[in-house]
């Protein structure tokens, strides 16, 4: 039989990703069929095997109208994220744009900086964090909280509190966005800058018309690896909610299951909004892309 | 006719002067604010202030860390005692190493995140390097979902996970984190495949035609040609995946059960270790701050050590791997 070359290429092709696809029926799609199979029944564990009553919507009912807290806790969490996300962009640039500064020890401030992709262990962050090694003193000082606790309701007043007293944590969630954002500007050619500062842009400029359009794309990455990041990590109350439900006897794996579907769903509308909202800006602009 | 010089000589020397003056200022200007760009004195200081500040802002936890950890009792509950402890008090250090039971709950952290992280680095590069090099139909659909699963929580996939891996007699080993790995799935491994997917893109086709050509089969142009020449990706894939799957509690905990445990595992239940070790009924001998924090310190010193070894491979990699796509 003889191959022709294209055949042969599709064929080798298939066999390098082949151990993926194996891993993904294995390890993704299957459990995601069974656990959304189970998120309609509940789930006994019998040494007999796994026992499994078929109850329809009824474990994603309860969820939202008898649980007293997942609603509750979902709102709030999603809440405090909407806040962060965008902090945690807007910081990560921020430092990316400032280490990308032709400046003396670099290196040093480099490795600084990384330091949060290295220890950002859900139990060593909140070890620290209980501790106090992660707030700043100084905001407490100056009373700023005290002060913001004032003047706005406790409804927003509460999440830029809780924001605040987060602010380490914040920098510590940004460690990957930050290379992100730097390898991003590494590739901006700099003949695009020098052209710019010839014709008479100022720095300040050069960042709006320049840089920004630019590193757009990274934005979007990075909004969606924020978002990902940020729901996926131990922190959160909600997942902490679903690991409890696992193993009570009255819920079980069953309901567990529903929470975490709600809880994907919840994510997946929240990257779907944040991809969204991006096109249209990116179509509104249409001079400064390209 | 005196006078009458000099005073002609004055008017002249304060045009000199003031136009030094000027050049000086326009110089000074320039130096300060900078002709293009960013290389003026004001926003290099302004830039250094804010790298020093926010820096600081970093290495406060860890500071605080070490402070705290060499802090005697004494040292602890002296308010005049804020940063330097009045003497070095290794003594937390031991009594942490201990209730850690240091070297076994390192060998088996070691355990858990080397293995799958070797595993990933090797797996995730064979699969990048197919899509990145082969066309086969169905390919874009394929690579389509390998990026869909990166936003699947592990949380809904994690109870199916553990019965199936409770089925195979995989629980409390190793083996539910490696295997996974093995086939490029695992702990973040559709990022891991699109670093590898991105980095192989760069890489010309000429390279391996000419492989080709000399005889080389796939798998030889893969290992001898691509792979040696991907240095800068391996490092960083191997890096990222051993650091999260050191980090990762959740899972290890709900995996490994009560038969093994890691490190970061170790610091939530480290109260009741020390209790049940050092149980002391006074107040000398009960757990405080310092030994909580060299615990903890001892926990992530092992990654810092990777950190200061890897750190300016890592640092100067990023350039080089185009980390994300366009």
């Amino acid at each position: 039989m003889k191959l022709t070359k294209r055949r042969r290429e599709a064929l080798v092709g298939y066999l390098l990703i082949l151990p993926w696809i194996i891993g993904f029926v294995l390890f993704m799609a299957y459990p995601l069929y069974f656990s959304f199979y189970m998120s309609f029944n509940k789930v006994l564990i019998t040494p007999y095997g796994i026992e499994t009553h078929y109850l329809g919507w009824s474990n994603y009912k309860d969820a939202f109208l008898t649980d007293p807290e997942f609603s509750q806790k979902l709102f709030l969490f999603l809440k405090s994220n909407v806040l962060m996300i965008p902090i945690v962009i807007v910081f990560s640039l921020f430092v990316a744009l400032l280490i990308n500064q032709p400046i003396r020890g670099r290196g040093i401030f480099r490795a600084i900086f990384f330091l949060p992709v290295i220890i950002t262990s859900g139990e060593v962050v909140q070890e620290l964090f209980s501790q106090g090694a992660a707030t700043i003193p100084l905001i407490e000082k100056y009373g700023i909280v005290t002060m913001l606790q004032d003047n706005l309701s406790p409804a927003w007043a509460d999440p830029i509190v809780g924001v605040i007293n987060q602010f380490i944590l914040i920098l510590w969630y940004s460690g990957v966005q930050i290379l992100i954002f730097l390898a991003g500007l590494q590739k901006v050619n700099t003949q695009v800058y020098e052209a710019a500062s010839i014709d008479g842009a100022s720095p300040w400029v050069i960042f709006w018309k320049i840089t920004l359009p630019e590193v757009k794309p990274f934005i979007l990455v990075n909004l969606i690896y924020t978002t990902i990041d940020l729901f996926t990590n131990g922190f959160s109350d909600v997942i902490k909610l679903i690991q409890d439900n696992m193993f009570k006897t009255d819920t079980g794996f069953g309901y567990a299951s529903a929470l975490a579907w709600i809880y994907f769903a919840v994510i997946f509308v929240m990257l779907l909004i944040i991809v969204l909202f991006f096109r249209n800006k990116e179509r509104g602009v249409p001079a400064a892309r390209r | 006719m005196r006078e009458s010089t000099i005073v002609k000589e004055k008017p002249w020397q304060s045009e000199n002067v003031r136009e030094k003056t000027r050049r000086g200022l326009a110089r000074s200007k320039s130096l300060l604010l900078g002709r293009k760009g960013n290389d003026g004195l004001i926003p290099k200081i302004i830039i250094y202030v804010l790298l020093v500040s926010i820096g600081f802002i970093y290495l406060y936890p860890l500071l605080y860390m070490v402070s705290q950890s060499f802090k005697s009792l004494d040292d602890l509950l002296d308010p005049t005692v804020a940063w330097i402890p009045r003497s070095l008090d290794w003594d937390n250090y031991v009594k942490a190493w201990h209730v850690l039971n240091y070297m076994d709950t390192l060998g088996s952290s070691l355990l858990n995140s080397v293995l799958p992280a070797i595993a990933q680095t090797v797996s995730c590069a064979i699969v990048g390097y197919g899509f990145a090099k082969y066309r086969f139909p169905g390919k874009t659909f394929l690579f389509g979902v390998m990026l869909l699963t990166f936003i699947v929580p592990k949380q809904v996939i994690m109870i199916p996970m553990f019965l199936l891996f409770k089925e195979y007699g995989m629980l409390e080993t190793p083996l539910p984190f490696i295997v996974p790995s093995l086939f490029a799935q695992g702990l973040r491994g559709a990022l891991f495949i699109l670093i590898y997917y991105q980095f192989f893109r760069t890489i010309p086709v000429a390279l391996e035609e000419a492989a080709q050509i000399d005889g080389a089969g796939t798998l030889k142009t893969f290992f001898r040609i691509i792979l040696p020449i991907s240095m800068p990706s391996i490092v960083v894939v191997f890096l990222f995946s051993m650091v999260w799957h050191w980090n990762e509690t959740y899972l290890a905990s709900l995996y490994l059960g009560n038969a093994m445990t890691t490190l970061p595992l170790e610091l939530k239940t480290f109260n009741d270790s020390f209790k049940a070790m050092y149980t002391g009924t006074s107040k000398l001998t009960d757990v405080n701050e310092s030994i909580r924090m060299a615990g903890t310190l001892l926990i992530v010193l092992p990654l810092l050590i990777l950190y200061l070894f890897a750190q300016k491979r890592f640092t100067q990699v990023i350039d080089k791997t185009g980390l994300t796509g366009e």
